[in-house]
């Protein structure tokens, strides 16, 4: 008989095989749902609330995925409570509004402004008016939407974030003064990353010769999207790094500086592809410049993809829980909860490492110095 | 891809382009640098302390070798001076040997002249002494053989004869 040295896989996969056929065991549960909604509804008219267990977990994950105009720890469902606090609200709607979140009521009622009538619907901020009437078509509201600068509860991470490696590194960079250039306190954890960053990262991608002026953008970029990576997986309920427009201006960046410090090597290779024959060259060069484009992007759609299906899968087999009900079931999800969440850091350390090195590569790309003529010499 | 676009909040993106460049820039000046500034520092450091250090051990080599070849000359030094000394020493009991020879073959010269003046002046004494002593004789006997003249005379002779002989 043969036995595996890897009992715990097999656990996972066993577990993993399971897990449909005690989902979809309990027919019954779905036409209760189905009533339910439907006589919900039908009470209510548009604005669908959901009540039994499953689409509760599936509304609550779709909820937290999305950015939050106020900064909620848990809340009560019977009494309707809501623990935590609220943030404020900036539009730029003919001119600046500046309230507070509250004013909304976790989404369910009107805010009234100077005037101006907003709904939260979906964390998103339309104009209405005094009854809150929403035009929706194909699902979406066709109301006015204002420019919102809320400070949004990823607002708050970004700050923190940002406020925490200010300290962190500044308080490292004065510890080499202090201490005769050996560091000390918290920083001297992250020293070994930092160096990490520069030996593995920067200079084999960019080379030595170039390497320097690139170093505060990638050393940030990578801490930046770590540490957020690592607040999303606390119980706070971040999902930064799982927002599109957080990569997106990091892909941004990545690709604009790529862009503007890009020697003439770089363009030459884009618009007039050397070594080819002359029609290939033209139908090269807008392949090229898409490429360049396309790179940041998928960049962009890495970041976003690994952090908000990491986020999904969590949440739902955390919600596996509730729906099971019964010791083994939620004891096997809790076990299965805590492996991924463990999974989950190596993503984190692993998303910051691979977004880091792919701008030091495309950096890289920007820089070569002409290697073809050396090659003849 | 229309929930992607309809999710894309472009308040969060100006806020994150703004907080971002912003951390870039104040993290560039107050840590990056410095860190990246220290931690080079450190490095080239280590690199020259490892390079003085075996800078030290070649040039202690060095004064190693150096002491040897000095310690080396000493000795031969040491040594030449040793063999003039020994020379210079042979040779001063060499000269004083020769000196002293001369000297006292000189000495020898000068106790022979002295004894040979000694020797004229006694053979003068007894020169003197002798004629004395013949007179004498030779009144004794011309007292007493003053009969027998012949003879006498024959004994006179014979006697200066013997005198003059000595």
């Amino acid at each position: 008989m043969v036995i595996s040295n890897k009992p715990l896989r097999f656990i996972l996969a066993t577990l993993v095989a399971c897990l449909p056929l005690i989902s979809f065991a309990n027919p019954e549960q779905d036409t209760v749902k189905v009533k339910t909604e439907v006589a919900h509804e039908a009470a209510e008219g548009t604005h669908a609330e959901p009540t039994d267990v499953k689409s509760k977990i599936k509304a609550f994950i779709n909820h937290h995925l999305l950015d939050a105009h106020d900064f909620t720890f848990l809340a009560n469902e019977e009494t309707g409570e809501h623990y935590g606090f609220s943030l404020p609200i900036i539009l730029w709607d003919n001119g600046l509004q500046v309230f507070s979140s509250s004013k909304f009521h976790h989404g369910e009622e009107t805010a009234e402004h100077n005037g101006n009538f907003y709904v939260l619907h979906h964390e998103k901020i339309y104009k209405t008016d005094a009854s809150g009437t929403l035009t929706q078509e194909h699902g979406h509201p066709t109301n006015a939407t204002p420019l919102d600068l809320s400070i949004t509860k990823s607002v708050v991470g970004i700050l923190g974030i940002a406020v925490l490696m200010f300290v962190l590194f500044t308080g490292l960079a004065k510890s080499y003064a202090k201490n005769g250039g050996i560091a000390t306190g918290a920083g001297r954890f992250f020293e070994p990353l930092v160096l990490y960053v520069r030996d593995e990262i920067a200079i084999p991608n960019i080379g030595e010769k170039g390497y320097k002026k690139y170093m505060s953008y990638l050393l940030t970029i990578f801490f930046f999207i770590f540490f957020l990576n690592i607040l999303g997986l606390t119980p706070l309920g971040f999902n930064v790094t799982g927002n599109i427009a957080i990569t997106a201006s990091l892909a941004l960046l990545t690709y604009l500086i790529t862009t503007f410090t890009a020697n003439k090597n770089y363009w030459g290779h884009i618009f007039w592809m050397p070594g080819v024959p002359t029609p290939m060259k033209f139908i090269l060069a807008p392949i090229e410049l898409l490429g360049t484009i396309i790179k940041p992007f998928s960049l962009m759609i890495r970041l976003y993809a690994n952090i908000l299906a990491g986020h999904v899968v969590l949440m739902s087999i955390i919600g596996l829980m509730f729906i099971f009900k019964s010791w083994i079931g939620s004891t096997l999800s809790f076990g299965l909860a805590f492996a991924l969440s463990i999974l989950e850091i190596l993503v984190a350390f692993l998303q910051a490492y691979i977004f880091t090195m792919l701008s030091a590569l495309y950096f890289g790309a920007g820089n070569e110095e002409h290697h073809h003529e050396e090659a003849h010499h | 891809m229309d929930k992607l676009i309809n999710d894309f909040s472009f308040g969060l993106f100006i806020w994150q382009i703004a907080i971002f460049v912003g951390l870039i820039l104040l993290l560039k000046k107050f840590a990056w640098k410095p860190i990246l500034d220290a931690v080079n520092d450190r490095e080239e450091g280590i690199k020259n302390a490892l390079l003085s250090a075996e800078n030290a051990r070649k040039e202690m080599q060095n004064l190693q070798a150096d002491n040897q070849r000095i310690l080396q000359e000493a000795r031969l030094e040491r040594d030449n001076m040793l063999k003039d000394a020994r020379e210079m020493k042979e040779k001063m009991v060499a000269d004083a040997k020769n000196e002293a020879q001369a000297q006292g073959l000189k000495m020898i010269e000068q106790a022979k002249a002295a004894i040979e003046s000694e020797k004229n002046a006694a053979m003068a004494e007894l020169k003197l002494q002798v004629s004395t002593l013949s007179l004498s004789i030779a009144e004794k006997i011309l007292k007493d053989e003053l009969s027998n003249k012949e003879a006498q005379t024959k004994l006179v002779e014979k006697m200066l004869g013997d005198v003059k002989l000595n």
